[in-house]
């Protein structure tokens, strides 16, 4: 990077706000999809909306291209930096600004944690109803970027229905509001399709967040099954009689076995599948509910239905499907999530398919997955030092999500395209389809300087990742 | 450049890059920086050891700044052996990388008294004299440069210093239940005498004879966390010969930072055919006070303390011993007492062994922030288990000037028992 750049960039946001040493970059080379690793040239971390808009300003003019980063958790490389040379974290915009407890929002910045913002308004009774898996650690802005979901997304919805307003630095530096603090804003929903673009609409510094009253009670359900194809067919069942469960979610063996090594739960090891249902409401109303889905796990032979009996049982077992992804980590040194749709009833298709790529590529693959709403997330296990295990990753990934596409469904449930999927949606969009997103993404970013080559593929600006690069570079 | 491995090249792939540990981080929260999160450590850590990276100012920099509080380890869902990763890279930093003159004067000083009987009896007598001349109210003296006003914040109190010395046994009170060794440890035995006394008086009112041998060194913490792993194993081995000779139910240690580390004994000597055994049937005794005694079918204190009380998790006791609950029981045991609930409890102070002394910046933010969170509780005293964050909260406190003591979970309990 250029002397003057750095400089500039000294003088906007302080020396302690810009990482320059190549070691210390290259802790930034990735995200949670680690099959792509690239290392920024410079990362600057900003601390304050105004000192984005410059640093953004700044490079803009400079025809420098940009790409936002916030806690790195993402999975499709949302924030890879790919021919762009600084990285902008989000990392110091961590203040939650103004609670509104009697409007029920929440403004926070957009590096704040999104556990943070349901931990605020806890003892109120109010919660931040997205809850993405990695809710620990995530942050805000990434969940606008991705769109994030979460198990409870079946009845609540994802983060475009949680968020009122956003403070956005354009990507020629310009700060404006988009959408507000109250329902309804009239005129074009800028708020909604910013939500969703995966940063490349600009850099999201701050957003006003719905609030939800905790639900006055709760029950969680473990159902245990012998095969995926009974598990479905209760899910179907539940679905059709009615009930609007919070959160419907399945496990398969292999990730029971690691999730049971890690958490020690209490999972059954050798069953084909387990459901987590969770109802929620008022009390009075969860007893009737309850008989129904026993009846129904019942009628299709569920070999045991838990109830969590407190609590702490029901934070314990959401603990063990939360980290499920890590608890990985003991079976395999890496792992490639996908995230593919499909229709609900298609569950048992797309497994059989999982499972026939599994053979075909000779790898582990594991399945924990939004049931209620047909998210699958296969996760394909590998060891980076394997370069051949590793190009059968990527093949059957691609052939996953093919899969996925065949049986009616989509690329991305709540992932984003990012740099991993971008190949792949032509299988969805037309040509034309693509050129009308790409000359909406002009309108907000016409050098296509904020977050490049990402969810649109373009020639010659699209990575085939077919190797990995190296293994951790320096 | 390939460098020498300082750890088991596997423990790495553990980690999965989720990026779930960032938010428990407190350097990381602090910054802002990766490189200061337990992940971005972790790929500095490996790059070192695959040759990757060199041993530079920038690396060993973010490496030293972290608090080995653990609370990754916590928060890791892939089971990342966190702990083990950064003690394997100290003593390699310490044996290749050349420090400024003051720092590498610091640390040898520092890895020189702890462990030595005189070194800690100049130590002990440092304190005293501060103590006694009551320098401690220098800690909010605005004429005094701030680093020096927190270094009089650490001093003890005149009274704790001057506890009588602990015997080799003390029999049960009441029906006996348990024979006990305790660790008297080398700042506790130092510093924090009334600490140990009150031990040993929870302990016997609580059924149990209770064995303090004379020739029991320091536990070694912490000189392993300042690289200095030979010395710490030196102690180690005493402490096993020492204490696996006792027919004991238990060894009692009162710091968590001891325990935490004590308690990887077996770990440390498996591959040493002579101690492998010794260590691990010594582990397996081990405990923390609060753990023992929260174990047991408590006798119920009789006399109360009517206190607003916060408890503070430390490091050790929580992320690294798995600690939270008992403490918080035996305190719910106490008549009178009221616990109210700290918000960030199992976050660290900024104490971490000597983490003040190493990087005092980063100690003292940490400091700050723990200290506003116990004000907001509005309580009387705060409680935790580990006497470096007790002289880090006090210090905190003072400097404060708030009105609030810090005292160890076994102090008041103890005080709650007849004399």
């Amino acid at each position: 990077m250029e002397q003057q750049v750095l400089d500039r960039l000294h003088d906007i946001v302080g020396p302690d706000g810009v990482v320059a040493h190549k070691s210390a970059r290259s802790v930034y080379d990735c995200d949670g999809y680690t099959l792509e690793k690239a290392v920024p040239e410079l990362v600057v971390l900003p601390h304050s909306t105004e000192e984005v808009a410059a640093v953004v300003k700044f490079l803009n003019k400079a025809k420098i291209a940009f790409v936002p980063r916030g806690a790195g958790t993402g999975l499709s490389g949302g924030c890879l930096p790919v021919e762009a040379p600084v990285m902008i974290g989000t990392s110091r915009l961590n203040k939650i600004v103004h609670i509104d407890l009697l409007n029920r929002y929440v403004v926070a910045q957009s590096g704040v944690v999104n556990l943070w913002v349901s931990n605020a308004v806890k003892e109120q009774g109010f919660q931040y109803a997205p809850d993405p898996s990695s809710q620990q650690a995530c942050t805000i802005g990434g969940n606008i970027a991705e769109n994030s979901g979460g198990p409870h997304t079946l009845k609540y919805g994802v983060t475009t229905n949680h968020v009122l307003g956003l403070e956005v630095v354009l990507p020629d530096g310009e700060i404006v509001t988009l959408g507000g603090t109250v329902e309804d804003v009239p005129g074009y929903d800028l708020r909604g399709i910013t939500i969703g673009a995966e940063g490349t609409f600009g850099i999201v510094t701050q957003a006003a967040l719905k609030l939800t009253r905790q639900p006055q009670a709760y029950r969680t359900f473990l159902a245990v099954f012998e095969s995926v194809h009974h598990a479905t067919q209760t899910v179907s069942g539940i679905i059709a009689s009615g009930i609007v469960p919070a959160a419907l979610e399945m496990m398969d063996t292999l990730i029971i076995q690691a999730i049971e090594e890690a958490f020690h739960f209490g999972f059954p090891t050798d069953a084909g599948a387990v459901l987590i249902i969770e109802i929620d409401g008022l009390a009075a109303s969860l007893d009737p509910q309850t008989e129904r889905i026993q009846a129904i796990c019942k009628h299709n032979q569920a070999r045991e239905v838990r109830i969590a009996r407190d609590d702490a049982e029901r934070m314990a077992l959401w603990k063990s499907r939360k980290r499920a992804f890590g608890a990985i980590g003991r079976l395999s040194p890496n792992y490639c999530t996908q995230d593919g749709v499909v229709p609900r009833t298609k569950v048992p298709d797309i497994l059989q398919r999982i499972t026939e790529v599994s053979e075909k590529y000779q790898l582990r693959i594991a399945n924990v997955f939004h049931a209620g709403d047909g998210n699958i997330h296969p996760i394909l296990m590998y060891d980076e030092r394997n370069a051949d295990e590793t190009r059968r990753v990527v093949q059957a990934g691609k052939e996953i999500l093919n899969a996925c596409v065949d049986l009616g469904g989509s690329l991305t449930g709540e992932h984003g395209i990012g740099v991993e999927k971008m190949g792949q949606m032509p299988l969805i969009f037309s040509p034309e389809d693509l050129m009308v997103m790409t000359q909406l993404r002009s309108v907000f970013n016409p050098a296509n300087l904020c977050n490049p080559n990402k969810i649109i593929p373009t020639p010659g600006g699209c990575i085939d990742v077919t190797t990995p690069r190296r293994q951790v570079p320096l | 450049m390939e460098n020498p491995s300082f750890v088991d090249h596997e423990k790495f792939f553990d980690c999965v890059h989720c990026g779930l540990c960032l938010a428990s981080c407190p350097t990381y929260v602090e910054l802002g920086t990766e490189t200061d999160s337990p992940r971005g450590r972790i790929v500095l850590m490996r790059a070192l050891q695959e040759g990757h990276a060199q041993l530079n100012d920038e690396v060993v920099q973010h490496l030293d700044l972290c608090l080995g509080c653990r609370a990754c380890e916590t928060a890791c869902p892939s089971g990342v052996q966190y702990g083990a990763l950064i003690e394997g890279a100290r003593p390699f930093i310490e044996e290749h990388y050349r420090r400024p003159v003051l720092e590498r004067g610091k640390r040898w000083l520092m890895n020189k008294t702890f462990p030595n009987p005189w070194g800690a009896r100049v130590f002990a007598l440092f304190l005293k004299v501060g103590a006694a001349l009551g320098l401690a109210r220098f800690a909010r003296a605005e004429a005094i440069p701030a680093t020096l006003r927190y270094w009089f914040g650490l001093l003890p109190e005149r009274g704790s210093v001057s506890a009588s010395p602990l015997l080799e046994h003390y029999p049960a009170i009441g029906e006996k239940r348990h024979t006990v060794a305790v660790l008297s440890g080398c700042v506790m035995s130092t510093v924090f005498g009334a600490t140990n006394q009150a031990t040993v008086k929870v302990l016997r009112h609580n059924g149990c004879e209770v064995l303090i041998p004379k020739a029991q060194s320091c536990c070694g913490a912490l000189l392993l966390h300042n690289g200095e792993k030979q010395t710490a194993l030196a102690l180690a081995k005493r402490n096993i010969d020492v204490f696996d000779q006792l027919d004991i139910d238990a060894l009692i240690i009162n710091a968590a930072g001891c325990g935490a580390m004590m308690k990887e004994y077996g770990e440390l000597f498996k591959d040493d055919p002579a101690y492998r055994d010794k260590a691990a049937r010594l582990t397996e005794k081990m405990k923390d006070v609060a753990e023992f005694v929260g174990g047991l079918t408590l006798r119920p204190p009789t006399r109360e303390v009517r206190a607003k009380a916060t408890y503070h998790d430390a490091c050790h006791l929580a992320h690294g011993q798995g600690v939270r609950e008992q403490p918080r029981a035996l305190l719910r045991a106490i008549p009178g007492l009221e616990l109210t609930n700290l918000p960030e409890s199992d976050w660290c102070c900024g104490s971490a062994g000597t983490y003040n002394l190493t990087q005092p910046e980063m100690a003292a933010r940490l400091l700050e922030r723990k200290v506003g969170h116990i004000q907001a509780t509005q309580a009387d005293v705060v409680v935790t288990g580990n006497p470096g964050c007790l002289m880090q909260i006090r210090a905190g406190l003072r400097q404060s000037g708030l009105p609030i003591t810090a005292v160890h979970t076994i102090d008041l309990l103890a005080g709650a028992y007849e004399d």
